[in-house]
């Protein structure tokens, strides 16, 4: 089960990471996507990964041993949480930045040189 | 354990919420937020006192015990770190006020500043590092959106780079704290503390202190994360760079002495060579960067790198000493380089422009402005009687007393080259003849009085150093007694 989720996380981290190294806004903010993603899988994987057992004791008591652990699982929800807020706002300055200079280029964005279709500039 | 320690998180929370619920006008925002900052600067200084005379405070919140649940505690470096930034916080808000335009003021940057103030004071009041990493967003947050309020070309340039470094540091940090999970079963700093050294998986627990050290370098912009600071810094009004190089940058300053005084000073032969590394280089790359610049606000950005790299000195050497002179650099810097970015904007609103080469002459018709920036600036470069001196002897000392000479020596030729950049500015700003005349006002007194209050704290630091000393001492002796932190965190039965 382990080892599925790594080779899972490695491939999305080398997805985020191509992504990223692309010079367009859009793709940059995809590779953000997919770096989140992978860190929450990652996250997951640090304790031990059960079968369809809920990481809640029953009121009788339970197998303790086989439970899957609540801490990682309560760290990701809040991770996705906040992941998510910060890639709204990221989307909306990748779209600000879209609508300032008239392209995704990160070139076009670069204030040390003069943007391509400016008027009057 | 006391209540009082949820107060720097919940003022201005609540603040920025109850602002948001006000109309869009530039007064009622800014008396909510002058009210909140100076609420939470009261409660900061309570917060030291008791600190001070009853030691580590500990609130459990919802009654939860230690390592399951959500645990806030203080120290003296915590208390102090609150202190100053709600003092600095209330600095800004009052620079606001004169500084931006009503619209700007009526707008989202009074709700931001105090969102940002929240998390910061959680940052440092939290004992469990998942929660840092929660403060840590939230104070990105805000910082982002302030970074880009008023969407032009180069802010969103800056922003899009500084968020996404952030990003990629807040990944980072996430992948560290799972490791830490992984291998201590906890992320409580106390607990983990305790279970770090008896675990049987030491590298992956070094793996983590490394990712820990690149992304609070990040946050730090300590060399090498540093380049992502002058290339964003430089573009937002500069009330905003003053807090964030206050506040934001210094979060990650005290999340490196958090974490490397208390989970990993058990290999300190690992750790001790990369952190001086990292100081001795930013130190000079930050300075070196300032040699060349022409833009006022670059220059200072570049500044803010060589200055985390003194205080990374305190955490290398890592002797009480050091850490002591530090904790003192750390004050005395806040207050130097909020005071020259004040002082630049009110030269920016006079000439219109940040670049030097198109300022000049100012000692003749502003010398009060040449005056509010000749303290810092000499603060800065460690003249006496200013506060910097006894900072940076005292750095310099404890450098001498570990026998790390080259870390002296590169201490002492930085503080001789920021000596030459600020006389480079000051040649540049007040003496050369101007190439027109500038006149006009200084700024209003909302500009110019946060200037004068922190000019006085320098002074006073500097022919007063010893009661700041005396808290340093005592805080750097709590961040290197680590049993006292541990005990009080988890409670009387471990």
């Amino acid at each position: 089960m382990e080892t599925g989720l790594i080779l899972v996380v490695g491939m999305l981290y080398a997805a985020a990471i191509y992504s990223m190294l692309r010079r367009s806004t859009v793709r940059l903010a995809l590779g953000l996507v997919l770096l989140g993603s992978a860190t929450n899988l990652a996250l997951f994987t640090t304790n031990k990964v059960t079968r369809s057992l809920p990481p809640l004791l029953p009121k009788s008591g339970g197998p303790v041993g086989q439970l899957a652990d609540p801490v990682p699982q309560s760290f990701i929800l809040t991770a996705i949480v906040i992941n998510f807020g910060m890639l709204a706002l990221l989307l909306v300055l990748v779209h600000l930045a879209e609508r300032t200079v008239g392209s995704d280029e990160m070139k076009h964005l670069n204030t040390e040189v003069p943007p391509p279709s400016a008027p009057g500039e | 354990m006391t209540n009082v320690l949820i107060l720097p998180l919940l003022i201005p929370l609540a603040a920025a919420a109850l602002s948001l619920l006000l109309p869009q006008r530039a007064g009622p925002r800014r008396a909510l937020a002058l009210g909140a900052t100076a609420a939470l600067t009261s409660v900061a200084a309570g917060l030291l006192h008791t600190v001070w005379h009853e030691g580590v405070q500990v609130l459990r919140v919802g009654g939860w015990e230690a390592p399951v649940g959500i645990t806030l505690a203080a120290d003296l470096l915590s208390a102090m770190m609150v202190l100053l930034s709600g003092a600095m916080g209330f600095l800004c808000v009052v620079y606001s006020a004169g500084s931006l335009e009503e619209r700007q003021e009526a707008g989202a940057h009074y709700p931001l500043v105090l969102v940002m103030l929240a998390g910061v004071s959680g940052s440092f009041l939290t004992a469990d590092l998942f929660n840092l990493f929660v403060w840590f967003e939230l104070m990105l947050v805000a910082s982002f959106v302030l970074l880009a309020l008023e969407a032009e070309r180069e802010r969103l340039e800056a922003c899009l780079k500084y968020m996404t470094l952030s990003l990629l540091g807040s990944a980072l940090f996430l992948i560290a704290l799972a490791l830490l999970y992984a291998v201590g079963g906890s992320l409580n700093l106390a607990d983990l503390a305790m279970r770090l050294p008896g675990t049987k998986q030491p590298p992956l627990a070094t793996a983590a202190a490394m990712l820990l050290l690149a992304v609070f370098g990040l946050k730090s912009a300590a060399f090498p994360f540093s380049f992502w600071l002058p290339a964003s810094y430089h573009t937002p009004p500069v009330v905003v760079t003053a807090l964030f190089s206050a506040l934001l940058t210094k979060v990650g300053v005290y999340a490196l002495f958090r974490t490397f005084t208390l989970l990993f000073s058990g290999d300190p032969a690992l750790t001790q060579p990369v952190i001086l590394g990292m100081a001795v280089l930013s130190m000079l790359v930050g300075v070196t960067g300032a040699v060349v610049q022409y833009d006022l606000r670059r220059l200072l950005s570049f500044e803010i790198i060589s200055q985390v790299g003194y205080l990374l000195v305190g955490l290398g050497l890592s002797t009480r000493m050091a850490l002591a002179a530090a904790i003192a650099y750390w004050v005395h810097y806040v207050c130097a380089k909020s005071a020259l970015f004040f002082v630049t904007g009110a030269l920016e609103r006079i000439t219109g422009t940040h670049h030097l080469g198109k300022m000049g002459g100012l000692s003749r018709t502003h010398p009060l402005l040449g005056l509010l920036f000749l303290v810092p600036a000499l603060s800065l470069a460690g003249i006496p009687p200013f506060s910097g001196f006894f900072a940076k002897m005292g750095l310099l000392r404890a450098a001498l007393r570990a026998e790390a000479w080259g870390v002296a020596a590169v201490g002492a030729g930085v503080g001789l080259l920021t000596l030459y950049i600020l006389i480079k500015v000051w040649r540049e700003v007040f003496w050369k003849t101007p190439l027109q005349e500038a006149r006009g006002p200084s700024g209003p007194a909302a500009m110019l009085g946060p200037c004068v209050v922190l000019a006085l704290v320098m002074l006073g630091l500097g022919l007063g150093a010893q009661p700041l000393f005396v808290l340093s001492d005592a805080a750097a002796g709590q961040l290197l007694d680590r049993d006292t932190y541990i005990h009080a965190v988890l409670g009387g039965d471990t």
